[in-house]
């Protein structure tokens, strides 16, 4: 039982980092209906900018905490800015154009990205300082650390805080309009640029603070981090239903827990055949099985034509 | 009958077998064999983008898992033609028997994904290459069939009737090396997919592709059997990755699960948008450029980078990708329909353009 | 070393950036005026290993060690079938990239090269050994460690270092050692880490260990927890790592903060100052293994690496003996043969039996290195330490035994010596049994290497 346990804070950990990136992308889609293929490396910069910021502060003598938290404000301001710009850059000159072109534009912003990052911070891993200390608990046979206690938490909040934003204010409202109809929202005074432009930058902050964490958690960090991670969110928000907060972190959580109880238990239960080579298609299989039945997603509403 | 045989048509068909039938040569001159080779690899481009070119580019149905069918083919051939299980098949066996199982998986794929529209295809279709990837990597036991992460060697090259494809051999006082009979053996594969591809344009079923790409429901309101439709564009689109999957088996005589991953998916996609998709000149257009671009800039980045700053600032490579990636940016930028759009597509861009995507 | 990625010498790419930066090395040699009476033959020999992408410094360093050779051999002046001979690298990039691997091959084979060096990556090795094959060029690789590639059935493949089932084999032996009963084995399902981990398993089960989990990554993964977790359960005293260590630094320290008490064990995928970076304090204690001697306990060793660092001002990375070596038995069996057609010196290559930097070299009938020698180090504080080196040519084995009963003879006959001196018969009876015994084990150990020279 206690292996159990261990397996779910294992997945609940891995499953609030997909459901956090994850929601960067349902903003996105839900507003313009657009995959922003780069998001995962918007994740990676965070990371890596997270990383360069804190170990020059550290190295300068300033506390731990006080550098983490310069670290994460620096990755919150990259990232926002990044959002921003590849938004006007990128996508906004795309608008009205085939549905495969700004996908095409995502994939060339995503490899400009990875080969800038690996031209600034080179090819080496790198390692993150650790910014909590290394305290270990116990519970039922179960470890876990403060940093993943920590993510729990950080994570839940900024997916509380999203809500309140777009449920309780009046960006929130504009939102949620040019999603419904951009064409009558922007009659009604909404200002359709501004407003995508806020759906790329908050989500681009909730992949700053998910780099952090990714970072922290790991201790790791690699140019080419944000693809795989990117890809995972990206099936987790399809997972819940693509454009639906809600099933972006029911997607995110849902898909952590079939990695770690799929590796932890797939190989004993199919007598051997099958075993942790798998991990990286159960989540697919899963996924195709969900669409079978439900083709938007467990949460998605009925989009009806609008592909 | 008619247009084929105006003079002026004749002279162009003329030309171009002549430059098709000499660039090998010029190409063993001017750089030697190794260039025949990436012309060759070119060429396989050329199939697996027009077979995806049916599915995305025809029937609009946004497949990110592609490759899958290509690796599906390259062991089908690797399993059937290897010392691996002691299997030696002739070609004219080997290659219908990958394309259709290619072709079964492409029914695989596309059965349970017919409801499914855009965005949700595409991730489950990633999915589905992802899937058949791991799966390769990983059936070596509990009996080995792909031999897992090892890859299967000694593949069996091209022969027909005692002809082999590869090593150096005396046709009419021509010395053909390896490559250049590979080459011949290519276009004339690539000479019959493209002229599939044109008469399957025009026919009832390229219009009903299209139709249903158009509007599913109108097709559907116009009697289109939209469900068998959608099955055969996985099924052909499948079958041409399937026969370009053999030939890369037998001309490197090597395939490992490396050779399929992801962003072979991603670059076979860009060759069809970037050329423009649905238009079969468009899409070979962007199978050759995206296929030989990023060779010539591993023979010019650096080169150039040396004759500037005298000592090399960026690695080449990474440099290379980062040109590769702006290369899609501005062309999607400038000619949101790919570099050569077929003339109809065109039009429908210019006069609903700010149309909702 | 299918997948000797970026890893392996990326801790030191830094170091080497640097002093990369400051010397531009010449590829070919600096040719020498030759005499105008004998005639001079120039042999190009091909150099393979990637150039650019992450393995580019790993490429580098080979590079150079083939640089360091040819240079060598070019100032030696050597007369190979009546005609002066003058070396030459020809230095391919293939970016570790299957595809890439034959394009560069038959560019080598194009330029009629007289033998090939590499490639680097097992990957490329491979595919690109058909081409050569049938090309009829003998290549030497320096690094490609993947059993298949010398099981093709081509006389025209080589290399020279321990390949991935003698790693494994080593291994095996050294956690039966170690005295561990039960282990957990983990690869990254690369046809390197997958390899050297099914060698492992055999060695160890067939040593009598049981090995209670077998768990799978990838080599992009970070995450680790789901399959250790699984292994806590299973209660393993070892657990293998068959990767790099860009996973393995992550999975050591994973291990540690989920409570796993078990010790960890690696290949040369993890035998890098990047794991002990990675892995930080939770890599200490561990062990992992490096084909081939430490160059300090060679007797050619230390002068390589001084030349080495003379010539091009930085460390040796990875291969450059090997490489070094590798550029040495193909000019070696020239000599031999008194010929640079790839035909005529094909079959001498092999018939090599040289003393190379990197240790001892003689090929088996499929063209491995016999025997190669297997180094077990143990991380510490940041530092690899070295425990033992295992496996290598029987014959030295052997001699090895032989000398120790010789001693252990000795060190008897003094002990029963002294026994008499101090007390009475008995102790005379014991000392002379031991001397009885002693002898008879340097009997059965000069016996044993002539078996072993015998199955040579």
């Amino acid at each position: 039982m206690d292996i159990f346990f261990q397996q779910v804070i294992n997945g609940l950990v891995q499953g609030s980092i997909y459901a956090l990136v994850a929601l960067g992308y349902t903003m996105v889609y839900g507003i313009m209906g657009l995959i922003n293929f780069a998001h995962g490396e918007v994740v990676m910069i965070g990371t890596l900018v997270a990383i360069a910021v804190t170990s020059s502060l550290i190295g300068a003598g300033v506390p731990v905490a006080v550098a983490g938290l310069g670290g994460l404000a620096a990755a919150l301001l990259v990232c926002m800015a990044l959002g921003w710009s590849l938004e006007r850059v990128a996508y906004r000159p795309l608008r009205g154009s085939p549905r495969l072109t700004p996908l095409i534009t995502a994939i060339g912003m995503s490899i400009i990205l990875q080969n800038l990052a690996m031209i600034i911070w080179g090819r080496n891993y790198l390692t993150f300082p650790p910014l909590l200390p290394k305290i270990n608990y116990e519970f039922a046979g179960a470890h876990f650390t403060l940093v993943q206690v920590a993510i729990v938490l950080i994570s839940a909040a900024a997916m509380s805080g999203l809500v309140f934003l777009v449920y309780r204010t009046r960006l929130g409202m504009a939102m949620r309009a040019t999603a419904q109809n951009p064409a009558v929202a922007s009659l009604m005074g909404v200002n359709i640029n501004r407003v995508i432009a806020a759906a790329f930058v908050v989500g681009s902050a909730l992949a700053a603070v998910a780099g952090v964490m990714v970072g922290s958690y790991y201790e790791i960090a690699h140019y080419q981090m944000g693809f795989m991670l990117g890809l995972k969110a990206f099936t987790a928000a399809v997972l819940g239903g693509i454009g639906n907060l809600a099933g972006a972190m029911a997607g995110g959580v849902l898909l952590g827990l079939i990695e770690a109880l799929g590796a932890g238990y797939i190989g004993d239960l199919s007598g051997g055949f099958l075993g942790s080579h798998y991990q990286d298609i159960f989540a697919f299989i899963v996924l195709i099985v969900v669409l079978m039945f439900k083709p938007s997603g467990l949460f998605g509403e009925k989009t009806g034509e609008r592909a | 009958m008619n247009k084929w045989l105006s003079p002026k048509s004749f002279f162009g068909i003329v030309l171009i077998t002549a430059a098709l039938v000499a660039l090998p040569f010029l190409l063993g001159m001017g750089g030697g064999q190794a260039w025949v080779r990436i012309v060759n690899f070119a060429i396989l481009y050329i199939f697996l983008a027009l077979g995806l070119n049916i599915v995305v580019g025809f029937a609009g149905l946004l497949d990110l898992g592609y490759i899958a069918f290509y690796a599906v083919g390259a062991y089908t051939w690797a399993l059937l033609a290897s010392p691996h299980f002691g299997i030696h098949w002739p070609v004219w066996a080997i290659l219908p028997i990958g394309a259709l199982v290619a072709c079964f998986f492409g029914v695989l794929l596309g059965s349970p994904t017919l409801k499914l529209r855009g965005d949700y295809l595409a991730i489950v279709t990633l999915g589905f290459g992802e899937i058949i990837r791991i799966f390769l990597n990983n059936l070596n036991a509990p009996v080995n069939i792909t031999n897992g992460p090892q890859g299967i060697t000694l593949i069996d090259p091209v022969s027909i009737g005692g002809f082999s494809f590869s090593g150096t051999s005396e046709i009419l006082g021509l010395t053909l090396s390896g490559p250049q009979k590979y080459y011949f053996l290519l276009v004339a594969l690539a000479i019959l997919v493209i002229i599939i591809n044109l008469r399957l344009q025009h026919s009832r079923i390229g219009r009903a592709w299209q139709a249903i790409r158009e509007d599913e429901i109108a097709a559907k309101a116009v009697g289109i059997n939209t469900r068998n439709i959608k099955l055969l564009a996985f099924a052909m689109g499948a079958s041409f990755g399937g026969i370009a999957g053999g030939i890369f088996s037998a001309m490197q005589g090597f395939v490992s699960p490396e050779s399929f991953s992801l962003i072979e998916s991603i670059m076979v996609l860009a060759m069809v948008v970037l050329g423009g998709m649905g238009h079969i000149p468009g899409v070979i257009l962007g199978a050759v450029l995206l296929s030989i671009l990023p060779e010539a800039l591993r023979y010019g980045v650096g080169p150039i980078q040396m004759a500037l700053f005298g000592k090399m600032l960026i690695d080449p490579e990474s440099l290379r990708m980062l040109v590769f990636g702006l290369a899609l940016v501005l062309v999607m930028r400038f000619k949101p329909a790919g570099i050569w759009p077929s003339p109809e597509r065109k039009r429908e861009l210019t006069e609903k353009s700010g149309a909702k995507a | 070393m299918q997948a000797k990625l970026s890893v392996v010498a990326l801790s030191v790419a830094a170091a080497f950036a640097l002093s990369a930066c400051g010397k531009k090395e010449e590829p070919a040699p600096v040719a020498a005026p030759a005499p105008i009476a004998t005639p001079e033959v120039v042999v190009k020999l091909g150099h393979v290993a990637p150039m650019t992408g992450p393995q580019a410094h790993l490429g580098k360093d080979n590079e150079s060690g083939a640089v360091l050779a040819i240079e060598e051999l070019n100032s030696q002046g050597l007369e190979i079938g009546g005609a002066k001979v003058k070396f030459e690298l020809m230095s391919e990039d293939d970016q570790a990239d299957p595809k890439q691997g034959t394009i560069v091959a038959q560019k080598l084979v194009d330029a009629k090269v007289n033998g090939v060096i590499g490639h680097l990556n097992s990957g490329t090795t491979i595919p690109a050994s058909k081409l050569y094959f049938d090309a009829g060029l003998p290549q030497v690789s320096p690094s490609a460690t993947n059993p298949k590639y010398t099981q093709q059935g081509f006389n025209t493949a080589f290399r020279v270092m321990a390949n991935d089932i003698q790693q494994g084999k080593v291994l095996g032996e050294f956690a039966v050692q170690q005295g561990v009963k039960t282990v957990a084995i983990i690869d990254d399902r690369t046809a390197y880490g997958q390899g050297l981990a099914d060698e492992f398993r055999k060695s160890a089960e067939a040593a009598g260990l049981k090995v209670v989990a077998n768990e799978y990554t990838n080599d992009k993964a970070t995450d680790f927890k789901a399959i250790l977790t699984k292994i806590k359960s299973k209660k393993a005293d070892l657990v293998f790592y068959g990767g790099m260590d860009a996973q393995g630094g992550p999975l050591v320290k994973q291990m540690k903060d989920l409570g796993i008490k078990a010790k960890f064990l690696g290949g040369d995928g993890v035998c890098t100052p990047e794991f002990m970076k990675l892995g930080g304090p939770a890599a200490d204690g561990e062990y992992c293994s490096l084909p081939g001697m430490p160059l300090d306990q060679l007797a050619k060793g230390p002068e390589f690496k001084q030349k080495f660092n003379a010539k091009f001002g930085y460390e040796i990375q990875l291969y450059a003996p090997n490489v070094y070596d590798a550029v040495m038995v193909v000019a070696d069996s020239m000599k031999r043969a008194n010929s640079v057609e790839p035909a005529k010196y094909l079959p001498e290559i092999g018939k090599t039996s040289m003393e190379g930097v990197s240790g001892k070299i003689e090929f088996d009938e499929f063209g491995d290195l016999k025997g190669g020698a297997i180094t077990i180090y143990q991380y510490q504080g940041g530092t690899l330490n070295y425990v033992a080196t295992l496996g290598g040519s029987p014959v030295a084995a052997a001699v090895a035994e032989v000398k120790d009963a010789a001693q252990a003879v000795a060190g008897a006959a003094e002990a029963a010596g002294t026994a008499a001196a101090a007390a009475g018969a008995d102790a005379v009876k014991a000392g002379t049994e031991a001397v009885k015994a002693g002898a008879e084990a340097v009997k059965a150990g000069a016996e044993a290497a002539k078996a072993a020279a015998e199955k040579k």
